[in-house]
């Protein structure tokens, strides 16, 4: 396992992406074909299913160190992983050895078959034999909690680089559902692949946010507004009888929509969309919250299904009758586009996103303001007379997007971070006035730099009125204005209330706790969902 | 086995801490002696301050009077500016009122003091910072006899545990022999007192890809320290006119907060290293992004701090800043009187460049 813990350090210490694909790659080059194919099957998230639950783990590894559980329990919210603690507090190696990766996932694999107590003999052999990263990782993958940071896209990047194949055919090749027990390096990655061609996507066309008033663009005559979409962006593929379903991060994902297997139905041959995925439901978009039940699911439940239902709403086409359209203008695309759609039995799971019409520049801020009651972001502005581009360029595509909702509120609850951030103060329990009193209304740990953090951190040390494990009550006295992107009724929550997409946009240095946002305050944006969308009607103001 | 907690876990004075606390107690300044009217590590100021050693949470300004030792003076001299700072050696014995003090190598830099106090043959000892493994420079740590043993425990869980210094300084000479070759500078981030010198002692001995150079600060206390007749190996202060071409393979030392700076940046594609205790977590390793994390601190780990505890033969234990809760309740387990004492000491921190 020596070969995959350098490599799993090298990758650690970096954070450079040419760096993590010149180390992936030589180690997908030179190690024996067995570890090669574990190493891919681990980082495109084919873990086998964990050996052993982390209780028990937690046990033997104190019972082994000396440690009453406890201090084991004390020690992991210090390190912020379980796997590190472990490795951590054991004694060092009583035993030499240089067992292979896949040696030793097939021991981890044979534990399912074991009875506890063999398994426990086990565990504790290999911890014994094993020091450092080597321990750390081992135990990481005994837990199924293996992860490091490689996406998908940069791992078959690298397997490009180390075979000298296509990226976009490898991608195809990495999908499905086998394991390293059921196919081999040369089956995999080597074998010849029809299908890997047709599979192949375009380069996305990204935006940028719009950094002045709409009016710097022109006429709005020359412009084709949409709604900005708050879902999953995507290509849908129909070509040779199959379709294939891409998002952003270049990831296939045709097996976990398959709603969209109506595509091989309905879309003629050669047809590539450009679009979002979102789900949906009774004619109108389920927030994003439901579509993440959706995401990561490798295999989709009936129930599933019927919760979360998706739908690809199409934007573009960028192939038609296989021929590529992208050099083409955007209205000319859109309107083929339309065609297309219209060939698609209407409420399914196919749609169209509409043309958001408007006459001036007031008319389109008007349709933006009341974007999230069709559950959008804002809007999107795009060059009627515009190719289709590769990556984000500025110019032809712009997103306008609403502002965020934000409150003044006060932190009443503090609890440090896990991993990179265990030892900061990071996780925020808000408050708002209701009344004298202070009711949590939201948790937010994003938004603030490690300087403001670090600062925080020493000051919860110093202003903590009481501890419930590792959360700490706080003097309430700091004033955060958080921005979130909604709201709603919530009688699961104390206030009533459930903010979506909560982070902190700043530390109020400037605000006293007493003038914090009212509960009331907030109630009022529940009725009045934002129509201008600008900072005077926020309380947060 | 005893289970008493001893309740003295709120700083602020009163009869109910000094009923517990009998040689020392804890007031708004910090650790008091009635018995000698003095206080050790004020954070506030006072009439008499018994100093450890010149880290900044330890050795504060603003009070009357000093006591160091007299290997600790000129460095805080040299920190704290004109103060009137009395000195004494390790191991002598002086009656403060009607308590006698003495001070006793701590290990954890140059002059660092574990503080004895007695008083009508009861005895206590503050431990200040403390690491018992000799690291070459300060002089090293030992175990004072005692009833009550005032012990920090920054790192206080057993997922600390330090390898032999000999090995961390094999890595880091490893990581600069590599730099090196690839013609880069090796920029290494540590406290500049004590963690510096240390680093140098390990080293500088000349056998490097290259010289050891310094940032200002680190050179400053170089200066005072070999002005008192402490051997370091030859350093390059950086100065605005230096040229990093000028100097290849070098390993350049500088504080924490230094590193990523506009300072930092006259090195080029330079490697950046951190060496402290926290870096034996991943986390920690990987939020301060540096490119490599060196475990090495100059405080006690998990098995030093049961050990030094161990040797003093106290019954009654008081722990200050670190990971206190589990500390005080693991040493109850033990068999010890443990208590926690709440002070402003900081130990050493994962960010910046206290001490």
């Amino acid at each position: 396992m020596n070969r995959f813990a350098a490599l799993y350090t090298a990758l650690d210490r970096t954070t450079r992406t040419n760096a993590k694909v010149e180390a992936l790659a030589a180690y997908l080059a030179e190690a024996p074909e067995p570890d090669r194919l574990w190493t891919v099957a681990l980082l495109s998230g084919r873990r086998p299913r964990r050996a052993v639950t982390a209780a028990r783990l937690r046990e033997w590894a104190a019972e082994r160190a000396g440690l009453p559980l406890w201090l084991f329990e004390d020690c992991y919210p210090v390190v912020g992983d379980l796997a590190e603690t472990i490795a951590l507090v054991l004694p060092p190696p009583g035993q030499d050895s240089d067992l292979s990766l896949s040696a030793r996932m097939a021991d981890i694999l044979a534990m399912a078959a074991m009875d506890e107590p063999a398994r426990k003999t086990a565990i504790l052999d290999a911890w014994d034999s094993l020091g450092g990263t080597e321990r750390f990782l081992y135990t990481k993958l005994l837990t199924g909690g293996f992860r490091v940071g490689v996406s998908q896209t940069l791992m078959t990047r690298a397997l490009a680089r180390a075979t000298g194949q296509d990226e976009a055919e490898l991608a195809h090749r990495l999908m499905g559902d086998w394991t390293p027990a059921t196919t081999s390096w040369r089956a995999l990655i080597e074998a010849p692949d029809p299908a890997a061609a047709l599979s192949r996507p375009y380069p996305f066309y990204l935006a940028y946010q719009i950094e002045g008033p709409p009016e710097a663009l022109g006429a709005p005559v020359d412009w084709i507004a949409e709604y900005k979409w708050d879902g999953i962006r995507g290509q849908l593929i129909a070509r040779g009888g199959t379709h294939f379903l891409w998002s952003r991060g270049e990831d296939l994902i045709t097996d976990r929509f398959p709603e969209l297997a109506v595509a091989r139905d309905f879309l003629p041959a050669g047809t590539v969309l450009d679009g979002e995925i979102l789900a949906w439901k009774d004619g109108r978009p389920l927030p994003f919250a439901v579509l993440q039940t959706r995401i990561g699911r490798k295999t989709v439940s009936k129930r599933l299904l019927a919760e979360a239902p998706a739908a690809f709403v199409a934007y573009d086409l960028l192939e038609d009758g296989g021929a590529d359209l992208r050099s083409r203008p955007l209205a000319e695309r859109r309107a083929r586009l339309e065609q297309i759609i219209a060939g698609v039995p209407p409420g399914g799971p196919l749609r169209l996103s509409p043309v958001l019409p408007f006459d001036d520049w007031q008319d389109l801020a008007r349709t933006r303001g009341a974007a999230r009651m069709a559950e959008a972001e804002g809007v999107m502005l795009k060059r009627a007379d515009a190719p289709y581009l590769a990556g984000r360029r500025k110019g032809d595509w712009w997103k306008w997007k609403l502002d965020p909702l934000t409150v003044d509120a006060v932190m009443i609850y503090a609890q440090a971070g896990h991993g990179r951030r265990a030892t900061l103060y990071t996780d925020f329990t808000f408050a708002v006035w209701d009344g004298e009193a202070l009711v949590p209304v939201t948790k937010a740990y994003s938004g603030l730099t490690d300087a403001e953090f670090g600062e925080i951190t020493a000051w919860v040390r110093r202003n903590t009125l009481q501890r419930f494990g590792p959360v700490r009550q706080v003097a309430p006295e700091l004033v955060f204005e958080i921005a979130f992107e909604g709201i709603r009724a919530s009688p699961r929550h104390k206030s009533g209330l459930a903010l979506r997409f909560p982070r902190m946009a700043r530390w109020r240095r400037d605000k006293p706790a007493a003038e914090a946002n009212t509960l009331d305050d907030l109630k009022a944006l529940l009725e009045a969902p934002d129509p201008d969308a600008g900072p005077e009607g926020q309380p947060g103001a | 086995m005893r289970r008493r907690r001893t309740e003295c876990n709120r700083p602020g004075p009163g009869p109910r801490y000094s009923r517990v606390m009998s040689v020392l107690t804890v007031t708004g300044q910090g650790l008091y002696c009635p018995a000698g009217d003095f206080h050790i590590d004020p954070w506030a100021p006072v009439d008499r301050a018994l100093i450890t050693h010149g880290h900044a949470d330890h050795a504060r300004p603003g009070h009357r009077r000093y006591l160091a030792t007299d290997t600790a003076a000129p460095v805080m001299r040299h920190r704290l500016g004109a103060i009137a700072l009395d000195t004494i050696r390790y191991a002598e014995t002086r009656r403060i009122g009607a308590a006698s003090v003495s001070f006793h190598p701590a290990g954890h830099v140059p002059g660092s003091a574990q503080i004895r106090v007695e008083h009508k043959g009861e005895v206590w000892v503050v431990s200040g910072d403390y690491k018992p493994e000799p690291d070459g420079l300060s002089d090293p740590f030992e175990p004072v006899p005692c009833h009550t043993f005032i012990s920090e425990c920054t790192f206080g869980l057993p997922v600390f545990r330090w390898r032999p210094q000999a090995q961390v300084m094999a890595e880091i000479r490893d990581w600069w022999a590599e730099n090196a070759a690839r013609g880069r500078a090796s920029l290494l981030g540590a406290y500049a007192l004590g963690k510096a010198q240390r680093l140098l002692v390990g080293l500088g001995d000349g056998a490097g890809p290259g010289p050891i150079l310094t940032h200002g600060a680190i050179e400053a206390t170089c200066r005072v320290m070999r002005a008192q007749g402490i051997a370091l190996p030859d350093t390059v202060p950086v100065t605005p006119e230096t040229d990093p071409r000028a100097h290849p393979g070098a390993l350049v030392l500088a504080p924490p907060s230094a590193l990523g700076s506009a300072w930092a940046r006259r090195f080029g594609q330079a490697s950046t290293g951190l060496a402290s205790g926290w870096m034996a977590l991943r986390g920690v390793r990987r939020r301060r992004a540096a490119d490599r994390g060196f475990v090495l601190s100059d405080h006690a780990d998990w098995d030093g701090l049961n050990a030094a505890i161990r040797a003093t033969g106290a019954e009654r234990v008081l722990v200050t800043h670190g990971y206190t809760g589990p500390f005080r309740r693991w040493l109850a387990e033990q068999g010890y009187d443990a208590g926690i004492v709440a002070t402003a000491w900081e130990g050493e921190t994962t960010e910046g460049d206290a001490e």
